[in-house]
Parts: structure tokens; C-alpha cells; sequence
């Protein structure tokens, strides 16, 4: 490549003449005038150490895809395991919106030029609106913890208090992402993370526990529902009244996709939800599919004032009849104030809104109802084949939505052991809980979805029945 | 006919060189209703797979899981809507979006909207990609892994830095782990409760502030001395034994390489503290300078920036965090690791910062850094930091030459990748500002430009980056609708202040909306309580 010149088609004035003309335009010889700006000593000094180019695309295209043709996918393998991720299927309208060239290569234009990309945004936020049953909603970020630690220090500034309570099995890695928002307990500014406990036998929260441990200097009650471990938490407007009586905020930690069926939060009267929205729509990307929202009832304009994300409002144009949408208290973002802003706001998943937007739309309230029940009938099925095993037991309350708790215990044999062998008959396995929950025993946390019917769950219990015996 | 296609190309020149309008330019406006107001009870978009009969008899009646008083009352008020409508309506949503693919978007500065190859998106909507779950066993994942790890080695050799970790959701987030590995640094050392202060520049981007705020950090923010570098006096008198160390740009969003950015370092170093610096514009930089020649213990790279993610409507994105092996041992788990052939998710790492981010990343940007790295190999990276700077420059002479139009800071110094402009001189002269003009240049099919952070230390400020995407006739074009909205200033100030005029929509009413609790509305279901109803 050294004695031909490097002309890129993603550069189109890699042409030489090209450059050569800007550069008489100039009157720069060359562009190390321009490089002049950076001293010697601080310039590099030895070739980066990365492969020569593959420059025509088809052997590009060959080499990657060959590096990805290596894993196995949720295609691939009939896939048991959610814990966060969850697979459900995408309808391709969903994907034909977002791999739209305007939106794939939008960014923070202007509120005329961008305006579709604003208006899908309040679209989503208004429908997930209707599903959390909250006036409202927040453009979303990173993930479900995220969005959980935010909450809690989101109830830290609008109570003044400096703890929260949060159920002992919501789930690790979230607990994990929240406590790194919280800081250290000896810096000033913590956020304690306080736990209450959890009934071994049903999954459901310990309501005495959580009255016993609850008292005024609390900021918040968190709870999950579905929790990580699948229970669909019965007592959820129980906690809200518990935490009221102590002056704490109820924030409900929640799987959207969930509410065509179960109670929302709003309507259980949480103050803030927190959950993700990576069921409305996303593939599941390796987690990459995941974002994190909060949501809040908006009758207190101290919710809004004290919410870490930005907030859009839909306004009026000079044409009669014609919306348009606009951020609103821009000021106390990290955009507006910098560090005398409400956390930090930053590029995290705008795509994704669009995608759970057009999800919403196209499901209707119809067919996440009819979602929620296949995932509840299904899971049971799964559930009652792989219980009929030798050994193989399911543990808590029978309320969930499409995870459960299965303990192979009796089988005598280890949840990596058993994954380990699905993967000879083409299946992943639930998530391992042994090492986050060792009360449970040798337990795994097994997701059925819509996704898979009623042959796969058989190809599922046959294969478990094999290895497990 | 009367004109030649040579003539139009001719002609089309000539407009651009004197500043005329290129393109007769009219936005798609639909008049498109929300879709909340669409669709008829009833219809349906899409229907999902129903229990089978045997499933149903074996378990009976779905609703008689649900907790008492779990069950959803009133079902949520979504539309009901056919497919196709719902297809419709966010296509004209998707032609009423600029975007970058359709608008000349070297507007966008800071951002560095660059062309993300569509081949690249094939990569991560393949089912390898795409239908991964992410607690899969590390050997089902192979692929996946060898591409993280080898980015990660590109990302090193770029910065001259030791280890990585491509968890961080974006630039911001990568920012956030900056300040909490840094807190667990001197967490390990005893030293937190006497170092709490991060010092950040004023034209360092918000989250070099933000983000050590949210870990717990006292912020001290610099400002530039007169030839617009952060005042090295002040950068000294702000470094104590209190200091946690820095979060700094260079070059800034001014597009200034400050030449002794290894001497703010060193101070830092000798007061005990660590250094940063924020990356997310590396662009003019790939190649010619690294992160760790200049002392730094730590940086940050946007996949979504540099390395040619797109920026899907502000996200999903990913950021890459690098640092020294004495910093290594905190970063998050997991981390990607290679044992021989094999790669690993290696968790066990006792003093790590724990996660900032739940389980691997978003590594749909991962693969198409990956690819792009390979497509450019190292002469490739070098050319598109030559290029970026050299169109910068290029756009600086057109620019500079337009009425109104001033390039505050370090007069004689040539900017790298980006400048931050003023155009405090032509609403001096005519009214028109910075909003006006950037609600103007959308006229002409160009998106709009990026003013500036918060706050507006340069007046009427706006900061174009034109990235080795874009061809000289795209830097002529740029540059002439600036020119026009000038010459339109100056000739008819009111016409501009009236703008836009060629948008889906036309001007914002009810502004009070953005800031009033009874004018607000995040949903529609709070624009028809509060608004519709008292209308």
C-alpha cells in the first residue's frame, strides 16, 4: 500500500489532487503544517500496532461474519435463560422502522430538522405511560440498574434522606450497577442500600420483615416485580402504604412487557418506576438490547425537577393543529448545569425507544395481553413437565410470569453440570443461581416465553430428563 | 432542456462559491396525527403465538396465577392499530428526520458524525449477533469475545494505554467509570476522605464535570486563560493534597491542542493525583498522538464517534475506557480475557469497581469499531486523523470569511479536528444569533449545528467538525449556507429570525411548556388532562 495512495471510499478526499487543491487553497504544503500544533515530544512516536487493512468489503464482510459465525445464537439453540434478557420475539415491522437510514444516523438535531425522531420519542414515552400508568416519563439510559440506582438518589434529593430499602433478592447484578451510583457508605454524599427480606418458601417479599426494618430517616422502598427470581410480588400496594407511613418514597422495579396483564404501578400507587424496556422489541444483542427508563405520577412538580433524565414535552407550533416536542427543564441536566446537575445525561439508547414505540403500537393492548397469558401458560407448562422429573424440583409461589426456580438438588448433580451437557442438545439452560442465592441450592432461574411453544418445552423437558438422569 | 448536465455542475459550483442556495430544499411535511389518536378498537398489529389446547388443559386458566389484586384493571390505552397504518406512520416519522445519512451533518461538532458503513449493520442484525443472550456459556460465545478482546488491543495501541473495558454504555458512561475507578484507587489507598475535589476544564464536555459529582466528588472547574487554554496558574493553584486528579479534554471542544497538556499532568502526578483525559473527540489525533505519551493514567474513547457507530437517535452507544496496569485491577467485571486460544469472562477480580453496566456492554458497537479498524489498518486511522484535520481547516478559511462570523482564543494557532465559532459580531450587527441561524441553515436540507455546551463561554457560539466524510464539494456547500444565512442577516434580519421556513413544522408556541408544571406534558395522556381539557 506504501507506494500506491490510500484512497478510501468513506474518504472521499483521500483523493490526492483533492488534496493537494485544499492544500494550495491553504497554502500549506502539507498537513504536517497543520500537526505542527502538537510538540514533538508529545506526538507518537511507533506504528499502532493493529493488522494491515482488509480493504475490499467482501473479504471484510468474510472475515468478520466468519468471527461471529463462531457463536452459537438464541437461533441456533432453543434458549431457557432470561434473568434480565429476555428472548421475545421482535416483529419485523420493528426492525424494518429502526434500520431506517434517518433514524440509524440521527443525533441531537434540531427540534425542526429531527422532529420525527422527537415525535416517536413522546410517542414512547406516552404509551409506556398508558402501560406504567404514570403521567410521567423519562427518556430512557443504560439499563435496569442504572435506572435503579438513579431512582434511589433521584428519593435521596427529593426526601432529604440519605437510605433506602430494597428487598435481599432483587437482583445482584442491578443491586451490583446501583451501588456504584450510591458511592462509597464513608463518602458524604452516599446512598445507603439497606435490605429487608424475602419469604424462602413463596419469593414474595416479607412484609413483617419490611415493617420491623422501615422507619422515618428511609428515603425509599424499592421492590421488583416480577422479581429477579420470577415471583410476580403480591403485595406490592402494601409496600406503597408501608413506605407512605414512613414518609419514603415506593419505587416499583418493573418488566413493562409484564403489564398487559398484572397491575401497573401507577395504579398500585408507586412514585417512581424504574425497570427495562428491552422486551418492547429488542433483540436481546448479548445485553446490548437493554434500557433502562423511570417513570413517576408527575403531581408533584418536584418529581420532574428532581428526575436524572431528560424530559420532553409536547408543545404547539404557529399553525393551529400542528405539534411539535421540545426538552423541557433542559437546565438541570449535566447538559444544562454540568455538576450542579441532576446526575449525568449522556448518549444511551435513543434507537431503542423508536423500536419499543412501534412494539407498543403494533401489540396494542390486545396482544400483550395475550402475550402475558402465553408466557404465564407456557412457563407453567415447562414448569409442571420439568417438575415430573426425577430430582428435579420448582421452588416459590406458582405466581410468575415466565421465570421460575427449578432445583436439582435430588439429582445430585450441579447446575454448570447440567447447562454444560444442554449445550450437546442445543439448548441454554436457566440461569445458574447456586453461587447469588446458595439457599436455594443447586437452583436455576428457567425463562419460557411466547417465544417457544409447546414442542420446544417438550425438547426442553426430554433433554433435562437425559442429562439429569 | 436548456442546461447541460457539465453546465449544472458549473453552475451548481458557482452558487456555492458565491454563497447561493444549492439545494431548492423543501422538508417532507406530513401533517402525520400521533398515533395515540389513530387506529380503531379493534384492529390489531401484529398477532402473538396463544397457548396451545394441551398446554391450556394441563394448566389451566393463565389470570389464576396472578396474585389478588395483581391483575390489571382497566386495559392500558394503547392504539389499536393494522400493521401497515402503523408502518406508515413511522416512515413519514423517519422522512420528517434529518438525521445525518441525509443532511450534511458536519454540523454536528463534538459529535463526529461520521459515515457508519451500511455493511457494518448487516454484521449486527444477523442472528450471531443480534440473538445472543448474554449469560450464554463463554464457549457458545467465541466470536463475539475475539472481536471485544481484539478491539481492546486496538483501543490500547491507539492510546498507548495497558488495559481496557468496553462496558460503558456511551461516552459519558466511560466518563462516570473514570471517576469511580479513580474513587477506588484511593478507596484501596485510605486516602478518600482527604481526597474528594476532581478538577475539570470549562470546555471539557459536561460529564468530565457531571460524573465525578455522581461519584461523590467536590467539582473544580478551570477556565481558559486568554488564548482559550485552561489557565495553567489556576490548573496549579486548584491541585492539592485534596485532589483526586483530572478529567480533562485536549484538544477541547474549541478544537485547540493545548501543547502542555504534559504539564498539567505532572502536576497532578506530583500532588499524588491521577490524571484523564476525555476522548470522545480523537478524531484529528489517531495516529499522531496518544493519551500515555502525554502522562495520562486513564482515557476514553466514543465507538459511536471515532469509530464510526452511528449514533441511532442518541444511542444505543458504547464507550471504551483504557488505563495503566496500576489502574487495571479496578476496573469492572467482567472482564474479556485470552487464555491460550480461548477467551474468557474473567469475574474473579476482588477489587474491582464492581459493574457500572449490566451484564457485557453494548457491543453492537464493538463489532463495527472492530470492522472499521480492519478496514482502515493503521496507514487507514492515520489518513482519517490527516484528512479530519486538513477538512477542518478547509471549512476554517471558507467560514472565516463570512461576514459575522469570528474564531475567538489562540490567534495563529490552526485548530485540529473542530472550532468553536462565534457569531457575537452578527447579532451584534443585524439580531440574528446563534438559534436563529443554526433554525435557519435546516432550511436548506443541512442539519442543524451544534452551538455549544453549557455555558456559552464563547458568544453566540456554534462548532462544525467536518470529519473525513465529507468531500470538498460538502465543505464548499456547508459553508455557503452559512454565507447565505449571513448575507440573509444582514439583507432581511427578520426573514431569518422568522425561520424556519422549509420544515415540517413551523415555529414553537407554548414555550412556557418546557418550563411550567401546569404546562408540561411528558405524555399525551398529561396533554389531554392538563391542556386539551381546559380547551
Amino acid at each position: 500500500m506504501a507506494d500506491k495512495p490510500f484512497i478510501h471510499p468513506y474518504i472521499p478526499n483521500s483523493v490526492p489532487a483533492t488534496k493537494q487543491a485544499m492544500l494550495d487553497e491553504l497554502g500549506l504544503s502539507s498537513v504536517e503544517e497543520i500537526y505542527a500544533e502538537i510538540p514533538d515530544r508529545l506526538r507518537c512516536k511507533v506504528p499502532l500496532d493493529i493488522p494491515p487493512a482488509i480493504l475490499a468489503e467482501r473479504d471484510l464482510r468474510r472475515h468478520v461474519q466468519g468471527l461471529l459465525d463462531k457463536n452459537a445464537s438464541c437461533v441456533d439453540y432453543l434458549n431457557f435463560c432470561g434473568a434480565g434478557c429476555w428472548q421475545h420475539h421482535v416483529p419485523s415491522i420493528v426492525d424494518e422502522v429502526i434500520n431506517r437510514a434517518e433514524f440509524v444516523s440521527a443525533y441531537c438535531g434540531g427540534d425542526y430538522s429531527d422532529l420525527g425522531k422527537y415525535l416517536a420519542r413522546f410517542e414512547f414515552n406516552s404509551m409506556l405511560g398508558e402501560l406504567l400508568d404514570f403521567d410521567g416519563v423519562a427518556n430512557p439510559i443504560y439499563d435496569w440498574g442504572d435506572v435503579a440506582g438513579r431512582s434511589f438518589r433521584m428519593a435521596r434529593r427529593i426526601t432529604g434522606r440519605d437510605k433506602v430499602l430494597v428487598p435481599s433478592h432483587m437482583s445482584p447484578m442491578r443491586l451490583m450497577e446501583a451501588r456504584t451510583l450510591c458511592q462509597p457508605e464513608a463518602m458524604a454524599g452516599s446512598t445507603k442500600i439497606r435490605f429487608y427480606e424475602w419469604d424462602r418458601e413463596t419469593g414474595m417479599v416479607d412484609l413483617d420483615d419490611l415493617r420491623g426494618r422501615l422507619d422515618d430517616s428511609f428515603a425509599a422502598v424499592y421492590w421488583e416485580s416480577p422479581g429477579y427470581l420470577g415471583t410476580i410480588e403480591a403485595h406490592g400496594a402494601e409496600i406503597v402504604k408501608i413506605a407512605h407511613e414512613h414518609g419514603a418514597l415506593a419505587i416499583a422495579g418493573v418488566d413493562p412487557i409484564t403489564l398487559g396483564v398484572l397491575a401497573p404501578p401507577g395504579a398500585l400507587g408507586a412514585d417512581i418506576a424504574c425497570g427495562d424496556i428491552q422486551g418492547l422489541g429488542m433483540h436481546m444483542h448479548a445485553g446490548g438490547g437493554c434500557s433502562g427508563f423511570i417513570a413517576f405520577k408527575d403531581d408533584d412538580p418536584v418529581f420532574a425537577q428532581e428526575c436524572p433524565l431528560e424530559l420532553y414535552t409536547v408543545m404547539e407550533t404557529a399553525t393551529p393543529g400542528q405539534y411539535a416536542v421540545a426538552e423541557a427543564l433542559a437546565e438541570r441536566t449535566s447538559y444544562g448545569a454540568r455538576d450542579q446537575g441532576k446526575d449525568w445525561v449522556g448518549t444511551a439508547s435513543g434507537l431503542w425507544t423508536i423500536a419499543a414505540a412501534v412494539y407498543m403500537a403494533v401489540m396494542g393492548p390486545q396482544g400483550l395481553k395475550e402475550l402475558g397469558e402465553t408466557c404465564i401458560a407456557r412457563s407453567h407448562y415447562a414448569a409442571k413437565l420439568l417438575g415430573e422429573i426425577p430430582g428435579v424440583q420448582i421452588r416459590l409461589s406458582p405466581s410468575y410470569f415466565m421465570e421460575f426456580v427449578v432445583e436439582f438438588d435430588g439429582t445430585g448433580k450441579t447446575v454448570a453440570e447440567i447447562n454444560k451437557k444442554l449445550l450437546g442438545h442445543q439448548i441454554f439452560g436457566g440461569k445458574d443461581l447456586s453461587a447469588e442465592f446458595p439457599e436455594l441450592g443447586q437452583s436455576a432461574l428457567y425463562c419460557v416465553t411466547e417465544y417457544y411453544d409447546q414442542a420446544d418445552i417438550e425438547t426442553l423437558a426430554a433433554a433435562v430428563k437425559v442429562v439429569t438422569a | 432542456m436548456s442546461e447541460t448536465p457539465h453546465e449544472k455542475v458549473a453552475r451548481l459550483g458557482r452558487l456555492r462559491r458565491e454563497g447561493g442556495v444549492l439545494h431548492d430544499y423543501r422538508a417532507p411535511r406530513w401533517d402525520e396525527p400521533f398515533i395515540m389518536e389513530q387506529g380503531l378498537p379493534g384492529e390489531r398489529g401484529v398477532l402473538v403465538p396463544l397457548a396451545e389446547d394441551d398446554v391450556t388443559a394441563a394448566v389451566g386458566e393463565a389470570a389464576d396465577y396472578i396474585p389478588e389484586g395483581m391483575r390489571r384493571g382497566a386495559a392500558p390505552d394503547l392504539p389499536e392499530m393494522s400493521q401497515y397504518q402503523v408502518l406508515r406512520h413511522y416512515l413519514r416519522y423517519s422522512q420528517m428526520t434529518l438525521g445525518m445519512d441525509l443532511g450534511s451533518d458536519i454540523s454536528e461538532g463534538t459529535c463526529t458524525m461520521k459515515y457508519s458503513p451500511k455493511m457494518h449493520e448487516e454484521l449486527i442484525r444477523g442472528h450471531k449477533s443480534a440473538d445472543v443472550h448474554p449469560w450464554q456459556d463463554e464457549e457458545t460465545m467465541q466470536g463475539l469475545l475475539e472481536i471485544v478482546y481484539e478491539t481492546g488491543q486496538y483501543l490500547k495501541s491507539i492510546s498507548g494505554m495497558d488495559a481496557f473495558t468496553l462496558q460503558p454504555g456511551g461516552g459519558s458512561h466511560a466518563v462516570f467509570t473514570n471517576a469511580c475507578v479513580m474513587r477506588r484507587y484511593f478507596e484501596a489507598k485510605g486516602e478518600l476522605d482527604q481526597r474528594d475535589e476532581m478538577i475539570t476544564t470549562i470546555f471539557s464536555h459536561p460529564c468530565d464535570a457531571a460524573t465525578p459529582m455522581v461519584a461523590g466528588f467536590k467539582v473544580i472547574t478551570v477556565m481558559p486563560d486568554e488564548n482559550g487554554y485552561p489557565d495553567l496558574e489556576a490548573f496549579q493553584a486548584a491541585v492539592s493534597e485534596k485532589t483526586v486528579g483530572c478529567m480533562i479534554t485536549n484538544p477541547e471542544d474549541t478544537g485547540i491542542y493545548n501543547p502542555q497538556i504534559d504539564k498539567y499532568v505532572e502536576v497532578l502526578h506530583d500532588a499524588g493525583a491521577l490524571a484523564f483525559t476525555d476522548q470522545a473527540n480523537a478524531n484529528g489525533i489517531l495516529g499522531y498522538a496518544r493519551a500515555r505519551d502525554a502522562g495520562f493514567d486513564a482515557c476514553h474513547f466514543n465507538l459511536h464517534k471515532t469509530f464510526s457507530s452511528p449514533h441511532g437517535c442518541e444511542g444505543p452507544a458504547t464507550g471504551a475506557y483504557l488505563c495503566t496496569d496500576e489502574l487495571a485491577r479496578y476496573l469492572p467485571v467482567p472482564m474479556v480475557t485470552r487464555v491460550g486460544d480461548a477467551y474468557h469472562l474473567d469475574y474473579d477480580r476482588p477489587e474491582s469497581i464492581g459493574r457500572v453496566r449490566g451484564f457485557l456492554g453494548t457491543w453492537m458497537g464493538v463489532i463495527r469499531a472492530y470492522a472499521w479498524i480492519r478496514n482502515l489498518g493503521p496507514e487507514g486511522l492515520k489518513e482519517v486523523a490527516e484528512i479530519s484535520v486538513l477538512n477542518n481547516n478547509y471549512l476554517d478559511n471558507l467560514l472565516m470569511a463570512v461576514k459575522g462570523v469570528s474564531r475567538p482564543y489562540a490567534e495563529g494557532h490552526r485548530r485540529l479536528d473542530q472550532v468553536r465559532y462565534s457569531l457575537e459580531q452578527l447579532k451584534e450587527d443585524t439580531g440574528v444569533g446563534t438559534e436563529a441561524l443554526r433554525d435557519r441553515m435546516v432550511d436548506f436540507g443541512i442539519q442543524s449545528f451544534w452551538m455549544s455546551h453549557h455555558p456559552w463561554v464563547v458568544p453566540e457560539p456554534f462548532t462544525p467538525e467536518p470529519c473525513e466524510t465529507y468531500s470538498k464539494d460538502d465543505l464548499d456547500e456547508w459553508a455557503a449556507v452559512i454565507k447565505k444565512g449571513s448575507d440573509e442577516a444582514y439583507a432581511d434580519a427578520q426573514f431569518v429570525l422568522d425561520s424556519p421556513h422549509a420544515q415540517p413544522i413551523d415555529q414553537l408556541r407554548r414555550i412556557e411548556a418546557m418550563e411550567d408544571p401546569k404546562e408540561w406534558a411528558f405524555t399525551w395522556r398529561a396533554y389531554k388532562k392538563k391542556i386539551l381539557r381546559r380547551t
